[in-house]
């Protein structure tokens, strides 16, 4: 299929619409015995015309299963450690490493030192834990934004938010961003109240909540302001948890290199 | 972007005569299974994949105790590979239906999963997308129902490392994919599962992991496109797709596309240009459409230019898929005169005659388009005729199939119409002689006999 060389420049170039050719119908055109007309056509899932592609869809996946089903062997390189400051911890291989320090070491916080998943919930953490003002206007109007990129909805109170992300977003009603941090001091007053001595854990292990038990269901997402209330009427699981303070590392001292 | 893909979609060294004669089996088997109505059925892809799967290892079913004991092993073990080893576990028995069954309607037993899918521990995560792909094969709708909210969640998780993505993180959106596109074709899907899905922040998600760039990678987009084929599909509300700028992205995710194809970085393409050209094809039905100039509209004649890229791709590579892409040209022209006329000003007619001898199917749909064109009127017939479409007509007409004759009379009556010198050259052609091959057949008779009238009265 001979492609004009012009074609390949036309993509290439800038978006627009042809200026059409004036459009001039004869009712004879179509009439019958003739019966064409043009319109657009819509097909359902089941119909025979997707055969094909189908077909080759399933050809991919049924290779891609294989390879699913069998785990794949991971390249091993010689121990190294991870050289952030205060992180010990080791690995030996490339994929394990990067994995590690994008989840641990990227958008981190440089107040408290937490990590999180994304640069806007990073932003959003520091505007409600490290900025005063934020607390000022907050006692004032819905500062509370939703964690979801593209929903414009505020909140009075994190609570508030956090019911939203549920109902409306699907969010677990256990979820949160972050770990209440150790006690080191708080960075706000707000923090103070979370002075909990929570011991630094892997992010996989289920204490049957005992270690979130002093703190609201709240201190998993983000502080309320200064002065309201808080309740710990609710157990939380700590099966999700995302921003871990950086400097923690890892507990299990199974890799450990040396110092700490 | 496209290069990550590269090692997944190589074959496994063979003799490539076994392998050719073994993917006719499989071709074979999977057109009959979708015949009957089964092809959607994952059964069918678990039966493949556990008879190729490492011999002497039975999988068991598993009860409540025993999944409780793997999850919180995954979870609180304190030897990485223990956590691994339980995991694989939960997942061989998870090929069972009643592992499936007990596992979902275990209290928190989706939210540990869930959790693991967002371990910092890489090789948990994969391992419990393993999980996820196993329990996406359940024919229970329960399943579904317990996997959907965890999706939208996961999705935001996983979109927010958007700006650098990892491997483990690839390979759950992956999974994630593709556990989605399972979920969406369970029978009750239009009414149980798709509402809700619209309902979510899932459509933005989606139709964000399509968007073209560098951060597009091919496994991930091929999943969400198919989710989103099946959301089309079942039509329970493309508007809303639409006003979510979904023709703006797929279109643009075409440009890309033969963008790749002119690079030649096109390994394993069609698999995303299939589900892709289908939802811009379904997309362009909705009445939203008809509302000329109106927002979120598809007027770029760029992507006439990056359909036709394809097309020539698909000529190479994959023949079967030139039928979808055609449609997808008939639904950009049957309305719309900018598209007629950019395929005039890009010279595109010639290209698409040379499709003709394909398939009677392809036939059939390149004649359609260009009866699109031509019923336009006068203006573009002229650009039509002088030119090659009147001998390769004649030469269509001289088809064995009744509906590619068929359709190339209703051609003929427009040229002749609009522009009636064709009519003279058709003459001069023996155009009457191949005509009257057909006087005979029922189907046909009475336009041959219309146009042998119209052509000797001229």
């Amino acid at each position: 299929m001979q492609l004009p060389p012009a074609l390949h420049s036309r993509l290439a170039g800038g978006p627009g619409a042809a200026e059409p050719l004036p459009v001039e119908r004869d009712p004879a055109a179509g009439a019958p015995p003739f019966r064409f007309a043009a319109r657009r056509v819509r097909f359902p899932r089941e119909h025979e015309f997707f055969e094909d592609g189908d077909v080759l869809r399933h050809l991919y996946l049924q290779d891609v299963l294989t390879q699913v089903t069998e785990a794949p062997e991971r390249p091993r390189v010689p121990e190294f450690t991870c050289q952030v400051a205060g992180c010990c911890q080791v690995f030996d291989s490339l994929e394990d490493y990067e994995h590690h320090y994008h989840t641990l070491h990227r958008n981190v916080c440089s107040f408290c030192r937490r990590a999180f998943p994304s640069v806007h919930l990073l932003d959003v953490h520091i505007l409600e834990w490290h900025d005063s003002l934020f607390q000022i206007l907050s006692e004032r109007q819905d500062m509370y934004q939703c964690l979801v990129e593209g929903c414009a909805e505020k909140f009075k109170t994190s609570k508030d938010r956090k019911d939203h992300l549920v109902r409306c977003h699907l969010y677990p009603a256990d979820f949160r961003f972050d770990k209440p941090k150790k006690s080191r001091g708080p960075a706000t007053p707000g923090a103070a109240v979370r002075a909990s001595a929570e011991a630094p854990r892997d992010d996989g292990e289920q204490s049957g909540g005992d270690a979130m038990e002093v703190c609201s269901e709240h201190a998993a997402s983000l502080p309320e302001p200064v002065g309201e209330r808080r309740t710990s009427s609710h157990r939380i699981p700590s099966t999700i948890c995302f921003g871990q303070g950086a400097s923690r590392g890892f507990k299990s001292t199974k890799k450990k290199k040396g110092h700490q | 972007m496209w290069s990550g893909r590269q090692g997944r979609l190589r074959p496994v060294g063979c003799v490539v005569e076994e392998l050719r004669c073994r993917r006719r089996e499989r071709e074979a088997a999977l057109r009959k299974a979708r015949r009957e109505q089964q092809l959607i059925s994952k059964r069918l892809l678990r039966d493949d994949a556990s008879e190729e799967a490492e011999g002497g290892c039975v999988a068991m079913i598993l009860g409540e105790t025993e999944i409780q004991h793997f999850l919180r092993l995954a979870q609180q073990g304190t030897e990485e590979k223990e956590r691994e080893r339980a995991l694989v576990s939960l997942r061989r028995g998870l090929q069972h239906p009643e592992t499936q069954q007990t596992f979902i309607w275990l209290e928190g037993s989706m939210r540990t999963l869930v959790g693991l899918l967002t371990s910092n521990q890489a090789l948990l995560q994969l391992e419990a997308a393993r999980c996820l792909h196993e329990l996406s094969h359940s024919e229970q709708s329960a399943v579904a129902e317990a996997c959907l909210p965890a999706t939208s969640y996961l999705l935001t998780y996983l979109s927010g490392h958007s700006s650098d993505f990892i491997s483990p993180h690839l390979t759950v959106l992956e999974a994630l994919g593709y556990a989605l596109s399972q979920l969406l074709q369970v029978k009750e899907a239009p009414e149980m599962i798709i509402p809700s899905v619209l309902g979510s922040t899932l459509p933005e998600h989606i139709l964000r992991l399509l968007q073209p760039g560098p951060k597009l990678n091919l496994g991930v987009a091929v999943e969400f496109a198919w989710c989103l084929h099946y959301i089309i599909c079942s039509q329970v509300d493309n508007t809303l797709l639409i006003s979510h700028g979904g023709l703006s992205t797929l279109g643009l995710l075409l440009l890309d596309m033969a963008g790749a194809v002119q690079r030649t970085e096109d390994t394993g393409l069609e698999l995303l240009a299939c589900p892709v050209l289908r939802c811009l094809s379904n997309l362009l039905t909705e009445a939203a459409m008809e509302v000329v100039g109106g927002q979120n509209q598809l007027e770029d004649e760029r992507v006439v230019a990056a359909l036709f890229i394809l097309l020539q791709f698909f000529l190479q590579k994959q023949p079967s898929l030139l039928p979808e892409g055609l449609w997808f040209l008939n639904n950009l022209t049957a309305n719309s005169p900018s598209f007629c006329t950019s395929l005039l000003s890009m010279d595109l007619i010639e290209p698409l005659l040379q499709l003709l001898p394909v398939s009677n199917v392809v036939s059939i749909l390149v004649l359609t388009v260009l009866c699109n064109v031509a019923e336009k009127g006068p203006a573009y017939c002229q650009r039509l005729w002088p030119g090659p479409l009147l001998s390769c007509l004649i030469g269509t007409l001289a088809f064995p199939d009744i509906e590619v004759v068929g359709q190339s009379l209703e051609l003929l009556q427009l040229l002749f119409l609009y522009q009636p010198e064709a009519a003279k050259d058709f003459l001069q052609q023996s155009g009457l002689q191949v005509l009257e091959r057909h006087q005979e057949e029922a189907q046909l008779q009475d336009r041959v006999h219309a146009l042998q009238q119209t052509a000797l009265h001229q």
